[in-house]
Protein backbone atom coordinates (compact mmCIF):
# COMPACT_ATOMS: atom_id res chain seq x y z
CA UNK A 1 0.00 0.00 0.00
CA UNK A 2 1.33 3.40 -1.07
CA UNK A 3 0.62 6.53 0.97
CA UNK A 4 -0.14 9.50 -1.26
CA UNK A 5 0.34 12.64 0.81
CA UNK A 6 -1.41 15.84 -0.30
CA UNK A 7 0.62 19.00 0.26
CA UNK A 8 -2.04 21.60 -0.59
CA UNK A 9 -2.51 24.59 1.75
CA UNK A 10 -5.76 22.95 2.75
CA UNK A 11 -7.35 19.61 2.04
CA UNK A 12 -9.30 20.96 -0.93
CA UNK A 13 -10.86 18.78 -3.60
CA UNK A 14 -9.70 21.21 -6.29
CA UNK A 15 -6.07 20.59 -5.34
CA UNK A 16 -6.54 16.84 -4.80
CA UNK A 17 -8.05 16.37 -8.23
CA UNK A 18 -5.21 18.25 -9.91
CA UNK A 19 -2.17 17.04 -7.98
CA UNK A 20 -3.03 13.75 -6.26
CA UNK A 21 -5.54 12.03 -8.55
CA UNK A 22 -3.21 11.95 -11.60
CA UNK A 23 -0.49 10.32 -9.45
CA UNK A 24 -3.04 7.85 -8.08
CA UNK A 25 -4.11 7.06 -11.62
CA UNK A 26 -0.57 6.09 -12.63
CA UNK A 27 -0.09 4.05 -9.46
CA UNK A 28 -3.44 2.33 -9.95
CA UNK A 29 -2.71 1.44 -13.58
CA UNK A 30 0.63 0.03 -12.53
CA UNK A 31 -1.20 -2.17 -10.06
CA UNK A 32 -0.35 -0.58 -6.73
CA UNK A 33 -2.92 0.00 -4.03
CA UNK A 34 -2.85 3.47 -2.57
CA UNK A 35 -4.37 5.54 0.18
CA UNK A 36 -4.62 9.32 0.40
CA UNK A 37 -3.95 11.57 3.37
CA UNK A 38 -3.50 15.33 3.64
CA UNK A 39 -0.22 16.23 5.35
CA UNK A 40 -2.00 18.07 8.16
CA UNK A 41 -3.63 14.80 9.26
CA UNK A 42 -0.46 12.71 9.28
CA UNK A 43 0.29 11.48 12.80
CA UNK A 44 3.52 10.19 14.32
CA UNK A 45 5.17 7.52 12.16
CA UNK A 46 2.76 8.17 9.29
CA UNK A 47 4.62 5.76 6.99
CA UNK A 48 3.94 2.92 9.40
CA UNK A 49 2.08 0.16 7.58
CA UNK A 50 2.85 1.54 4.12
CA UNK A 51 5.28 0.21 1.54
CA UNK A 52 6.25 3.67 0.33
CA UNK A 53 5.24 7.33 0.42
CA UNK A 54 4.67 9.70 -2.48
CA UNK A 55 4.55 13.38 -1.55
CA UNK A 56 2.39 15.06 -4.22
CA UNK A 57 2.77 18.59 -5.51
CA UNK A 58 0.44 21.54 -5.17
CA UNK A 59 -0.58 24.77 -6.92
CA UNK A 60 2.03 27.24 -8.16
CA UNK A 61 0.92 29.93 -5.71
CA UNK A 62 0.79 27.55 -2.77
CA UNK A 63 3.56 27.88 -0.17
CA UNK A 64 1.58 26.77 2.88
CA UNK A 65 3.64 23.57 3.25
CA UNK A 66 6.81 25.67 3.64
CA UNK A 67 5.35 27.35 6.71
CA UNK A 68 4.67 23.97 8.30
CA UNK A 69 7.89 22.22 7.50
CA UNK A 70 8.06 20.89 11.08
CA UNK A 71 5.18 18.56 10.26
CA UNK A 72 7.49 16.68 7.91
CA UNK A 73 10.26 15.87 10.39
CA UNK A 74 9.24 12.19 10.15
CA UNK A 75 10.90 12.19 6.74
CA UNK A 76 14.34 12.55 8.38
CA UNK A 77 14.22 8.90 9.31
CA UNK A 78 11.72 7.69 6.77
CA UNK A 79 11.50 3.91 7.16
CA UNK A 80 10.20 3.35 3.62
CA UNK A 81 11.04 4.61 0.12
CA UNK A 82 9.86 8.15 -0.58
CA UNK A 83 9.23 9.97 -3.85
CA UNK A 84 8.76 13.71 -3.44
CA UNK A 85 7.12 15.49 -6.37
CA UNK A 86 7.66 19.24 -6.81
CA UNK A 87 6.59 20.63 -3.41
CA UNK A 88 7.33 17.11 -2.16
CA UNK A 89 10.92 17.35 -3.38
CA UNK A 90 11.27 20.74 -1.69
CA UNK A 91 9.99 19.32 1.60
CA UNK A 92 12.19 16.24 1.36
CA UNK A 93 15.24 18.39 0.68
CA UNK A 94 14.49 20.91 3.42
CA UNK A 95 14.07 18.36 6.21
CA UNK A 96 17.38 16.77 5.21
CA UNK A 97 19.27 20.05 5.31
CA UNK A 98 18.86 21.34 1.75
CA UNK A 99 17.82 24.89 0.91
CA UNK A 100 15.36 26.49 -1.50
CA UNK A 101 16.08 29.12 -4.08
CA UNK A 102 13.62 31.04 -6.27
CA UNK A 103 13.41 29.38 -9.69
CA UNK A 104 10.20 29.58 -11.68
CA UNK A 105 9.42 27.25 -14.54
CA UNK A 106 6.03 26.75 -16.18
CA UNK A 107 5.49 24.27 -18.99
CA UNK A 108 7.64 21.73 -20.79
CA UNK A 109 11.36 21.90 -20.04
CA UNK A 110 14.38 19.91 -21.16
CA UNK A 111 15.71 17.81 -18.31
CA UNK A 112 19.30 16.60 -18.58
CA UNK A 113 20.01 13.36 -16.73
CA UNK A 114 23.43 13.51 -15.07
CA UNK A 115 23.89 9.90 -14.00
CA UNK A 116 22.19 6.52 -14.39
CA UNK A 117 19.57 6.02 -11.68
CA UNK A 118 16.59 3.80 -10.93
CA UNK A 119 13.73 6.25 -11.47
CA UNK A 120 14.39 8.69 -14.30
CA UNK A 121 14.23 8.02 -18.03
CA UNK A 122 17.65 7.08 -19.44
CA UNK A 123 20.43 9.50 -20.32
CA UNK A 124 20.89 11.93 -21.89
CA UNK A 125 17.66 13.94 -21.53
CA UNK A 126 13.89 14.04 -21.65
CA UNK A 127 11.06 16.56 -21.70
CA UNK A 128 9.09 17.18 -18.53
CA UNK A 129 6.25 19.36 -17.27
CA UNK A 130 7.44 21.91 -14.73
CA UNK A 131 5.25 24.04 -12.49
CA UNK A 132 7.19 25.56 -9.62
CA UNK A 133 8.46 28.82 -8.16
CA UNK A 134 11.31 27.33 -6.12
CA UNK A 135 14.02 24.79 -6.67
CA UNK A 136 16.39 23.14 -4.19
CA UNK A 137 20.05 23.14 -3.46
CA UNK A 138 20.23 19.47 -2.44
CA UNK A 139 21.05 18.40 1.12
CA UNK A 140 24.75 17.71 1.85
CA UNK A 141 25.83 14.37 0.41
CA UNK A 142 22.74 13.96 -1.78
CA UNK A 143 23.15 13.29 -5.49
CA UNK A 144 21.84 15.64 -8.15
CA UNK A 145 20.33 13.26 -10.70
CA UNK A 146 19.09 15.75 -13.27
CA UNK A 147 18.97 19.45 -14.08
CA UNK A 148 17.14 21.81 -16.41
CA UNK A 149 18.57 25.02 -17.78
CA UNK A 150 17.17 26.82 -14.75
CA UNK A 151 17.66 24.53 -11.78
CA UNK A 152 18.05 21.11 -10.16
CA UNK A 153 15.26 18.77 -11.31
CA UNK A 154 15.92 15.51 -9.46
CA UNK A 155 17.85 14.42 -6.38
CA UNK A 156 18.40 11.26 -4.36
CA UNK A 157 19.74 10.28 -0.96
CA UNK A 158 23.24 8.76 -1.12
CA UNK A 159 22.16 5.40 0.37
CA UNK A 160 18.42 5.30 1.02
CA UNK A 161 15.61 5.08 -1.57
CA UNK A 162 14.57 8.70 -1.12
CA UNK A 163 13.99 10.56 -4.38
CA UNK A 164 12.86 14.06 -5.26
CA UNK A 165 11.73 15.26 -8.66
CA UNK A 166 10.85 18.90 -9.24
CA UNK A 167 8.98 18.27 -12.50
CA UNK A 168 5.55 16.60 -12.46
CA UNK A 169 6.03 12.98 -13.53
CA UNK A 170 2.27 12.37 -13.52
CA UNK A 171 2.19 14.55 -16.65
CA UNK A 172 3.74 12.69 -19.61
CA UNK A 173 6.35 10.95 -17.45
CA UNK A 174 4.29 8.36 -15.59
CA UNK A 175 7.23 6.01 -16.12
CA UNK A 176 9.06 7.78 -13.28
CA UNK A 177 6.31 6.83 -10.85
CA UNK A 178 6.20 3.31 -12.29
CA UNK A 179 9.94 2.88 -11.84
CA UNK A 180 9.73 4.11 -8.29
CA UNK A 181 6.98 1.56 -7.60
CA UNK A 182 9.03 -1.13 -9.29
CA UNK A 183 11.92 -0.31 -6.99
CA UNK A 184 9.58 -0.46 -3.99
CA UNK A 185 7.97 -3.80 -4.85
CA UNK A 186 10.65 -5.59 -6.80
CA UNK A 187 13.72 -3.93 -5.36
CA UNK A 188 15.15 -3.57 -8.80
CA UNK A 189 15.98 -0.82 -11.19
CA UNK A 190 13.53 -0.45 -14.02
CA UNK A 191 16.05 0.81 -16.55
CA UNK A 192 15.27 -0.01 -20.15
CA UNK A 193 11.88 -1.44 -19.28
CA UNK A 194 9.70 1.64 -19.47
CA UNK A 195 6.25 0.76 -18.25
CA UNK A 196 6.83 -2.95 -18.75
CA UNK A 197 7.19 -4.05 -15.17
CA UNK A 198 4.49 -6.41 -14.05
CA UNK A 199 2.48 -5.45 -10.97
CA UNK A 200 3.54 -7.20 -7.79
CA UNK A 201 1.46 -10.17 -6.82
CA UNK A 202 -1.20 -9.37 -4.26
CA UNK A 203 -1.64 -5.82 -5.57
CA UNK A 204 -4.30 -4.54 -7.92
CA UNK B 1 -12.06 31.61 -2.11
CA UNK B 2 -13.69 33.67 -4.86
CA UNK B 3 -12.75 32.28 -8.25
CA UNK B 4 -13.49 33.01 -11.89
CA UNK B 5 -14.02 30.18 -14.36
CA UNK B 6 -12.61 30.46 -17.88
CA UNK B 7 -15.58 29.51 -20.02
CA UNK B 8 -15.76 28.55 -23.67
CA UNK B 9 -19.30 27.24 -23.36
CA UNK B 10 -18.15 23.64 -23.77
CA UNK B 11 -18.41 20.65 -21.45
CA UNK B 12 -14.97 20.92 -19.86
CA UNK B 13 -15.22 24.51 -18.69
CA UNK B 14 -18.72 24.06 -17.27
CA UNK B 15 -17.89 20.75 -15.62
CA UNK B 16 -14.84 22.43 -14.05
CA UNK B 17 -17.20 25.20 -12.95
CA UNK B 18 -19.37 22.64 -11.16
CA UNK B 19 -16.29 21.15 -9.46
CA UNK B 20 -15.24 24.62 -8.28
CA UNK B 21 -18.74 25.44 -6.99
CA UNK B 22 -18.62 22.49 -4.65
CA UNK B 23 -16.14 24.12 -2.32
CA UNK B 24 -15.26 27.59 -3.58
CA UNK B 25 -17.33 30.60 -4.54
CA UNK B 26 -17.57 31.00 -8.30
CA UNK B 27 -17.86 34.77 -8.58
CA UNK B 28 -17.86 35.02 -12.37
CA UNK B 29 -17.37 33.31 -15.68
CA UNK B 30 -14.63 34.74 -17.89
CA UNK B 31 -14.81 34.63 -21.68
CA UNK B 32 -12.83 36.35 -24.40
CA UNK B 33 -14.92 37.14 -27.48
CA UNK B 34 -13.23 37.71 -30.83
CA UNK B 35 -14.11 40.95 -32.62
CA UNK B 36 -14.25 38.98 -35.82
CA UNK B 37 -16.20 35.78 -35.23
CA UNK B 38 -15.23 34.41 -38.65
CA UNK B 39 -11.63 33.93 -37.59
CA UNK B 40 -12.76 31.63 -34.82
CA UNK B 41 -15.25 29.71 -36.90
CA UNK B 42 -13.79 26.31 -36.29
CA UNK B 43 -12.37 26.97 -32.86
CA UNK B 44 -15.09 28.41 -30.70
CA UNK B 45 -18.43 27.99 -32.39
CA UNK B 46 -21.42 29.41 -30.57
CA UNK B 47 -19.37 31.40 -28.08
CA UNK B 48 -22.30 33.82 -27.89
CA UNK B 49 -24.28 31.14 -26.03
CA UNK B 50 -21.95 31.70 -23.03
CA UNK B 51 -24.01 34.82 -22.23
CA UNK B 52 -27.09 32.60 -21.89
CA UNK B 53 -25.14 30.03 -19.85
CA UNK B 54 -24.07 32.76 -17.41
CA UNK B 55 -27.68 33.90 -17.04
CA UNK B 56 -28.85 30.30 -16.67
CA UNK B 57 -26.33 29.73 -13.90
CA UNK B 58 -26.96 33.11 -12.26
CA UNK B 59 -23.24 33.91 -12.43
CA UNK B 60 -21.95 37.24 -13.78
CA UNK B 61 -19.96 37.10 -17.01
CA UNK B 62 -16.77 39.07 -17.53
CA UNK B 63 -16.56 39.42 -21.29
CA UNK B 64 -13.30 40.49 -22.85
CA UNK B 65 -12.57 41.12 -26.48
CA UNK B 66 -9.81 40.05 -28.79
CA UNK B 67 -8.84 40.95 -32.30
CA UNK B 68 -8.34 37.25 -32.80
CA UNK B 69 -4.62 37.42 -33.50
CA UNK B 70 -2.86 34.47 -32.02
CA UNK B 71 0.11 36.42 -30.73
CA UNK B 72 -2.19 38.82 -28.86
CA UNK B 73 -4.47 36.18 -27.33
CA UNK B 74 -2.44 35.89 -24.18
CA UNK B 75 -2.53 39.62 -23.50
CA UNK B 76 -6.26 39.71 -24.30
CA UNK B 77 -6.96 36.91 -21.84
CA UNK B 78 -4.73 38.44 -19.19
CA UNK B 79 -6.51 41.79 -19.50
CA UNK B 80 -9.90 40.08 -19.16
CA UNK B 81 -8.81 38.11 -16.08
CA UNK B 82 -7.46 41.35 -14.55
CA UNK B 83 -10.88 42.90 -15.15
CA UNK B 84 -12.49 39.98 -13.32
CA UNK B 85 -10.16 40.62 -10.37
CA UNK B 86 -11.16 44.26 -10.31
CA UNK B 87 -14.90 43.72 -10.71
CA UNK B 88 -15.43 40.57 -8.68
CA UNK B 89 -12.44 40.34 -6.36
CA UNK B 90 -11.46 36.88 -7.52
CA UNK B 91 -8.33 35.34 -6.04
CA UNK B 92 -8.14 32.39 -8.41
CA UNK B 93 -8.92 31.14 -11.88
CA UNK B 94 -10.41 27.75 -12.78
CA UNK B 95 -9.94 26.10 -16.16
CA UNK B 96 -11.29 22.96 -17.80
CA UNK B 97 -7.86 21.93 -19.10
CA UNK B 98 -7.66 18.14 -19.49
CA UNK B 99 -4.20 17.31 -20.79
CA UNK B 100 -3.14 20.28 -22.86
CA UNK B 101 0.16 21.41 -21.39
CA UNK B 102 0.16 24.29 -23.86
CA UNK B 103 -3.23 25.58 -22.71
CA UNK B 104 -2.56 24.98 -19.02
CA UNK B 105 0.88 26.61 -19.08
CA UNK B 106 -0.48 29.76 -20.70
CA UNK B 107 -3.11 30.20 -18.02
CA UNK B 108 -0.66 29.29 -15.24
CA UNK B 109 1.68 32.03 -16.46
CA UNK B 110 -1.12 34.60 -16.59
CA UNK B 111 -2.14 33.68 -13.04
CA UNK B 112 1.44 33.94 -11.80
CA UNK B 113 1.78 37.40 -13.32
CA UNK B 114 -1.49 38.52 -11.71
CA UNK B 115 -0.69 36.76 -8.40
CA UNK B 116 -3.74 34.49 -8.69
CA UNK B 117 -4.38 30.86 -7.84
CA UNK B 118 -4.88 28.56 -10.81
CA UNK B 119 -7.00 25.43 -10.51
CA UNK B 120 -7.46 22.68 -13.10
CA UNK B 121 -9.88 20.17 -11.56
CA UNK B 122 -9.99 17.96 -14.67
CA UNK B 123 -6.23 17.80 -15.09
CA UNK B 124 -5.22 14.32 -16.26
CA UNK B 125 -8.55 12.91 -15.14
CA UNK B 126 -9.27 9.44 -16.48
CA UNK B 127 -11.04 10.14 -19.82
CA UNK B 128 -13.49 7.25 -19.42
CA UNK B 129 -14.44 8.13 -15.87
CA UNK B 130 -14.81 11.80 -16.69
CA UNK B 131 -17.07 11.22 -19.69
CA UNK B 132 -19.12 8.68 -17.74
CA UNK B 133 -19.62 11.20 -14.93
CA UNK B 134 -20.48 13.91 -17.43
CA UNK B 135 -23.28 11.99 -19.11
CA UNK B 136 -24.70 10.75 -15.83
CA UNK B 137 -24.71 13.92 -13.76
CA UNK B 138 -27.40 16.10 -15.26
CA UNK B 139 -25.54 17.87 -18.07
CA UNK B 140 -27.18 18.37 -21.45
CA UNK B 141 -24.34 18.67 -23.94
CA UNK B 142 -24.47 18.75 -27.73
CA UNK B 143 -21.70 18.43 -30.30
CA UNK B 144 -21.24 21.86 -31.84
CA UNK B 145 -18.37 21.13 -34.22
CA UNK B 146 -16.39 18.22 -35.60
CA UNK B 147 -12.98 18.39 -37.21
CA UNK B 148 -11.76 14.93 -38.14
CA UNK B 149 -12.63 11.49 -39.36
CA UNK B 150 -14.56 9.42 -38.44
CA UNK B 151 -16.96 12.09 -37.22
CA UNK B 152 -19.60 12.67 -39.90
CA UNK B 153 -22.36 15.23 -40.25
CA UNK B 154 -24.75 13.22 -38.07
CA UNK B 155 -22.68 14.36 -35.09
CA UNK B 156 -23.54 18.02 -35.61
CA UNK B 157 -26.02 18.94 -32.91
CA UNK B 158 -25.99 15.38 -31.53
CA UNK B 159 -26.60 15.02 -27.84
CA UNK B 160 -23.74 13.56 -25.81
CA UNK B 161 -25.67 10.77 -24.16
CA UNK B 162 -24.85 7.15 -23.39
CA UNK B 163 -25.25 6.03 -26.99
CA UNK B 164 -22.96 8.82 -28.18
CA UNK B 165 -20.42 7.92 -25.51
CA UNK B 166 -20.49 4.34 -26.73
CA UNK B 167 -19.73 5.53 -30.26
CA UNK B 168 -16.93 7.73 -28.92
CA UNK B 169 -15.45 4.75 -27.12
CA UNK B 170 -15.56 2.74 -30.32
CA UNK B 171 -13.88 5.58 -32.24
CA UNK B 172 -11.21 5.85 -29.55
CA UNK B 173 -10.44 2.15 -29.81
CA UNK B 174 -10.59 1.93 -33.57
CA UNK B 175 -9.17 5.28 -34.68
CA UNK B 176 -7.26 6.45 -31.62
CA UNK B 177 -9.36 9.60 -31.26
CA UNK B 178 -9.47 11.18 -27.82
CA UNK B 179 -12.61 10.23 -25.89
CA UNK B 180 -13.21 13.75 -24.55
CA UNK B 181 -12.12 15.32 -27.85
CA UNK B 182 -8.88 16.57 -26.37
CA UNK B 183 -7.26 16.59 -29.79
CA UNK B 184 -9.92 18.94 -31.15
CA UNK B 185 -11.79 16.06 -32.78
CA UNK B 186 -15.08 17.61 -31.67
CA UNK B 187 -16.33 20.63 -29.76
CA UNK B 188 -19.31 20.79 -27.46
CA UNK B 189 -21.91 23.22 -26.22
CA UNK B 190 -23.64 22.93 -22.83
CA UNK B 191 -27.39 23.52 -22.88
CA UNK B 192 -28.11 22.47 -19.31
CA UNK B 193 -26.08 21.76 -16.18
CA UNK B 194 -27.01 20.72 -12.64
CA UNK B 195 -26.39 24.27 -11.47
CA UNK B 196 -28.42 25.98 -14.24
CA UNK B 197 -31.71 27.47 -13.09
CA UNK B 198 -33.07 27.30 -16.63
CA UNK B 199 -32.11 25.19 -19.58
CA UNK B 200 -31.13 26.70 -22.90
CA UNK B 201 -33.51 26.10 -25.78
CA UNK B 202 -32.27 26.27 -29.35
CA UNK B 203 -34.74 27.91 -31.74
CA UNK B 204 -32.94 28.17 -35.03
CA UNK B 205 -29.75 26.41 -36.03
CA UNK B 206 -27.77 25.56 -39.13
CA UNK B 207 -25.36 22.69 -39.71
CA UNK B 208 -22.50 23.51 -42.07
CA UNK B 209 -20.43 20.59 -43.33
CA UNK B 210 -17.53 20.06 -45.68
CA UNK B 211 -14.58 17.67 -45.86
CA UNK B 212 -15.05 16.07 -42.45
CA UNK B 213 -15.25 19.44 -40.79
CA UNK B 214 -18.49 20.90 -39.66
CA UNK B 215 -20.09 23.39 -37.34
CA UNK B 216 -23.53 23.40 -35.78
CA UNK B 217 -24.33 27.11 -35.68
CA UNK B 218 -26.85 28.13 -33.05
CA UNK B 219 -28.58 31.11 -34.61
CA UNK B 220 -31.32 31.64 -32.07
CA UNK B 221 -31.52 30.42 -28.50
CA UNK B 222 -33.17 31.44 -25.26
CA UNK B 223 -33.63 30.32 -21.67
CA UNK B 224 -36.62 28.10 -21.05
CA UNK B 225 -39.36 30.26 -19.60
CA UNK B 226 -38.06 33.37 -21.38
CA UNK B 227 -39.78 32.71 -24.67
Amino acid sequence: MILLAGLGFRDAALLRSEFVRPVARVAGHWGAEWSYCHYSRLQDDPADGYDAVILCGTALKDTGYLREIGRFSWLIEAPVPVLGICAGMQVLSLVHGGTLRPACEIGMVDVRVLCPNPVLPPLPSFQAYALHRYSCDPPPGWTTLAVSETCVQAVSHPHLPLFGVLFHPEVRNGVVIERFLSLVYHGKEGEGEEGQDAPPSGHG
Amino acid sequence: MRVGVLCSGGKDSLFACMCAMQEEEVACLITVFPDNPESYMFHTPNLHVVRLQARAAGIPLVAGTSRGREEEELADLSRTVAEAVERHGIEGVVTGALQSVYQASRVQAICRDLDLWCFNPLWYADPGEYMETLVSSGFDVIVSAVASEPFDRTWLGRRLDRAALQDLRRYAERYGTSLPGEGGEYETLVLDAPFFRHRIVIGESEAVWQNFRGVFHVKEAWLEGDA
